[in-house]
């Protein structure tokens, strides 16, 4: 792999805090490697503007491995940039030429208020999950693991669904605002696996009224969540959610 | 004060039950009284702050990053070890409990490894209850996998993203909590300092990371469950928050430092590719499975991997240690593949890296694949082809993560890979209680020292984190909270909460005011290059006597030209930065001063006046059979304490793995 340096121009939101009215700034980087990632960028950046006695850019980030969802940059229009399936952590220089205008944004939702230059607020899917995203089995209380075989296909397709990581891309990608493939993917995992089933009907019922309550936007099917989806979380789940949905509401009748 | 591990009497095999048995109960009317705060929320303090919420103690639980679901443990892939002999390859508690120990080379605790191969077993059974899709054989049972450093298939997994199935277990049994009311949750909050009254521990001061307000919280009992402290060598696969704080100021205040000079470099992480890098990222050690690590038989040879004709390769793990080739323990394959490197036989760019080649697991497995599918004179193109596709199901996700890094395709050409900083097996010094030696103080999962020694075995981080938070922790913190029934909740307006958040206050003014010229970036990156290169994989005592004044040099300039941008009473991540630097200034030269002091190697540490005529780690169990506990008696000065490690079942041994 051949590598390159390049200069860049950067346009980026900036917001002192969730009250403050934000703006785009403008800055110069230089020799900038196309082996660094895109948040080694930043880095470079911040540190050319701690130089230059100016505030550095407040991002999220912290495994930078793309598994702990916190990182999330909008870039050129895209949730977590132009590569497919991928975290802005993980998105890495050559993905662009010397020369490029790249402009960062936070993530935009109604649900996420930006606390910071990029730093947004994604407490709304914690209190999702508090609704309804687990199996109610205290410690202790739990059989032998193989005492209940669980067929492969149900396994793995609980896995796909349960490898979200929470990032909230799907819903910064939807002009709707919303967090159905986030929901979905969750109640999909509990659905599928037999564990789940006894709370599978007030669960789904439960969530999705919180999501409601957040000021999550409905689902129009454009399945742009599915597209920006960093580990490719399928629109299938959507499916599955609203079936759930609509079993749990009408067995509730 | 004299050092009690508090170990139970009778068997080995019997010590947790007894102790279970006869431990002091709180009934659940007082539990309700008792509140119990817990720093992080990891596997470990998920799980506890989950478990303890389940039987009724009010607990608070706080991380520094905007939900408890992002906490390191997430990014753990290959595995979780559980002895439950589900493949009928010989596997019991014995085996896990010996394999451990050994693992750790002799430095760990026996009775606390033993409990924690007991209860590794009913992890799994809890994982799965709470929906943890781990990967299953197509009959709908658990499937299992190897790894290094045993010789049985003890390790179950989801993927590469074990960990993140785990702790996103853990994290729905702790909102479930949240929901019900048990747990309150501080998230973008750090712990700055603990709160002492009265000897005990009884509260801690932690910063709201958003307003940058300081806050006072009480409880009966603190648990710390904040991490290790791999980030001291500024790049390692920890998070980029990862820090050392919450222990460090544990430490501070009274509770002695475990062995802090042992650190685990693991030996299959993508290499440093330059000045800019800012972590490192690991690659499964299950990769060893099926990967073949080697270097070329000449020196400085510039050929690319694929183009090396299979005689002129050296498999040096395979020719060294034929029993476990390349599944030998993490120290013991890191320290070959410097050792290749060193002597010149490195490939890549730096030089600094060796192969982990899959040529031949696809071959192989596209033979079986096509054996399965009765393709009996099936062609070469056919075979790699099928072959790639299972290799795919297996590390697909690790594979993918190489190529972004790196630009390369890992199923065509061999993956280049370097030892780096991975785990800390040194940690807050906690008794089999897991209190440390300030009462009301408990540390668990990588936060405390006990249960690996001097070097972790692979999966077997996630066991402990587990086994601290569901099993041992609600059993063991009763024993200290019945005494504490009668203790009503103590006001924060207490003289005691005052101090601590003055002096809080006062360091981060301090931090602040110093406006100098060098970022805080610049100074971690620098603690870091001299922390690797004296006190990282080969350690000797000039460069551990010249680390320690390099390391007290960069400490006085930190606190006199450092640079931080902003103001105290605002979010400001460099704030937060230069507080966790400050700390792993400190920390730094405790580890070198252990590493200095432990004149044996064993494990990850390796000292080079001490190998085998093989340059094998030569342990020295005459005068260094101890757990190192550090206390804390003034400004950066230390007393060491011993704790004499007693091996009633494993008898230490030159540990071999050829």
């Amino acid at each position: 792999m051949e590598h390159y340096n390049m200069n860049l121009t950067l346009k980026i939101w900036r917001q002192a805090n969730s009250n403050a009215k934000g703006g785009f700034e403008t800055y110069q980087v230089k020799d900038i490697s196309s082996e660094m990632s895109f948040l080694e960028m930043f880095d470079v950046l911040n540190e050319q503007l701690i130089a230059e006695n100016k505030e550095p850019i407040a991002f999220d980030h912290d495994c930078r491995e793309g598994i702990c969802g916190m990182c999330s940059m909008y870039i050129n229009g895209q949730p977590h940039g132009p590569w497919k399936q991928n975290t802005t952590c993980q998105l890495h220089m050559r993905a662009f030429k010397n020369g490029d205008t790249i402009v960062v944004e936070p993530w935009r939702s109604r649900a996420f208020p930006v606390i910071k230059d990029l730093v947004v607020d994604r407490t709304a899917f914690d209190r999702i999950i508090q609704a309804g995203g687990y199996i109610s089995v205290d410690t202790g209380n739990a059989q032998d693991a193989n005492a209940l075989p669980v067929p492969k296909k149900d396994a793995d397709n609980a896995f796909l669904a349960a490898a979200c990581i929470g990032c909230g891309a799907c819903v910064a990608a939807c002009k709707n605002g919303s967090a159905m493939l986030f929901v979905g993917a969750k109640v999909s995992q509990l659905a599928l696996l037999p564990q789940g089933k006894p709370e599978r009907e007030t669960r789904v019922l439960n969530m999705v009224a919180q999501m409601d309550k957040e000021g999550f936007g409905n689902c129009t099917n454009t399945y742009a969540c599915e597209a920006e989806c960093p580990k490719g979380i399928s629109v299938a789940n959507i499916a599955r959610l609203n079936l759930e949905y609509v079993q749990a509401g009408m067995n509730s009748e | 004060m004299s050092l009690d591990a508090k170990i139970p009497q009778g068997n080995m095999s019997e010590k947790w039950s007894a102790y279970k048995g006869n431990v002091k109960l709180v009934n659940p009317a007082n539990k309700r009284k008792l509140e119990v705060i817990v720093i992080g929320t990891g596997l470990a303090g998920a799980s506890a702050a989950a478990s303890l919420g389940e039987l009724g103690y009010k607990v608070k639980a706080f991380c520094f990053q905007d939900s408890p679901r992002r906490a390191h443990s997430i990014a753990a892939q290959g595995g979780i070890n559980a002895a439950k002999n589900y493949q009928n390859d010989g596997d019991s508690v014995y085996r896990l409990f010996y394999d451990t120990v050994k693992g750790g080379d002799y430095r760990a605790r026996e009775a606390n490894v033993y409990r924690l191969a007991e209860v590794s077993a009913a992890i799994i059974d809890q994982c799965v209850a709470q929906g943890v899709p781990f990967a299953r054989e197509y009959g709908g049972l658990l499937s299992n996998r190897s790894f290094g450093g045993t010789q049985v298939q003890r390790t179950f997994y989801a993927a590469g993203q074990t960990g993140q199935q785990l702790l996103l277990g853990a994290y729905s049994a702790l909102e479930r909590q949240v929901a019900l009311g048990n747990v309150t949750q501080y998230s973008r909050h750090e712990m700055l300092e603990i709160v002492k009254i009265d000897g005990k521990a009884r509260g801690i001061i932690a910063r709201n990371l958003v307003t940058g307000e300081l806050e006072r919280h009480f409880g009966h009992a603190v648990l710390l469950c904040s991490g290790g402290y791999g980030n001291v060598f500024y790049l390692s696969t920890n998070a980029m928050g990862s820090n050392v704080t919450a222990a460090w100021k544990a430490h501070k205040n009274g509770a002695y430092f475990g062995n802090p000079c042992f650190t685990q470099i693991h030996p299959t992480c993508i290499p440093v590719s330059g000045d800019h890098q800012s972590k490192l990222t690991l690659m499964s050690e299950s990769l060893r499975n099926d990967g073949r690590i080697w270097v070329p038989k000449a020196k400085n040879d510039n050929r690319k991997g694929k183009d090396i004709p299979e005689d002129e390769r050296d498999y040096y793990l395979e020719r060294r240690y034929p029993a476990f080739g390349n599944l030998v323990p993490r120290d013991v394959a890191s320290r070959a593949a410097k050792e290749r490197c060193d002597a010149g036989y490195g490939v890549g760019t730096t030089k600094m890296a060796v192969y982990l080649d899959f040529a031949d697991a696809i071959k192989r497995y596209g033979k079986i694949e096509a054996g399965k599918n009765g393709l009996v004179n099936a062609d070469n193109e056919t075979i790699i082809r099928l072959g790639k596709e299972v290799v795919k199901e297996k590390y697909g996700n690790l594979f993918d993560m190489y190529e972004k890094i790196t630009g390369e395709n890992p199923y065509e050409t061999p993956m280049r890979i370097y030892p780096a900083v991975h785990y800390t097996m040194g940690g807050l010094w906690v008794d089999y209680e897991l209190q440390t030696t300030v009462p009301g103080l408990y540390a668990l999962g990588e936060a405390n020292f006990s249960d690996h020694g001097a070097n972790r075995l692979g999966a077997s981080a996630l066991m402990q984190g587990l086994a601290d938070g569901y099993f041992v922790i609600p059993y063991t913190i009763g024993n200290y909270l019945s005494n504490e029934i009668a203790t009503a909740s103590i006001a924060v307006s207490h003289p005691a909460f005052e101090a601590a958040e003055k002096a809080v206050q006062d360091r981060l003014n301090q931090l602040i005011s110093i406006r100098g010229n060098e970022s805080v970036e610049s100074y971690h990156k620098k603690l870091g290059k001299i922390m690797w290169d004296k006190c990282g994989m080969a350690r000797n005592e000039q460069g551990l006597r010249e680390a320690i004044s390099e390391i007290r040099a960069l400490r006085e300039s930190f606190w006199s030209n450092v640079k931080i941008p902003g103001k105290v009473n605002e979010m400001n991540n460099e704030l937060d930065k230069a507080g966790r630097v400050a700390d792993f200034l400190e920390l730094g030269e405790l580890m070198c001063l252990d590493a200095l002091d432990r004149k044996e190697s064993c494990g990850g540490h390796f000292r080079e006046e001490s190998q085998t005529p093989d340059g094998e780690a030569q342990r020295d169990d005459e005068n260094y059979s101890y757990v190192a506990a550090w206390e804390l008696t003034g400004n950066n000065q230390w007393t060491l304490h011993k704790e004499k490690l007693q091996f009633e079942i494993v008898k230490p041994t030159q540990r071999s793995y050829k």
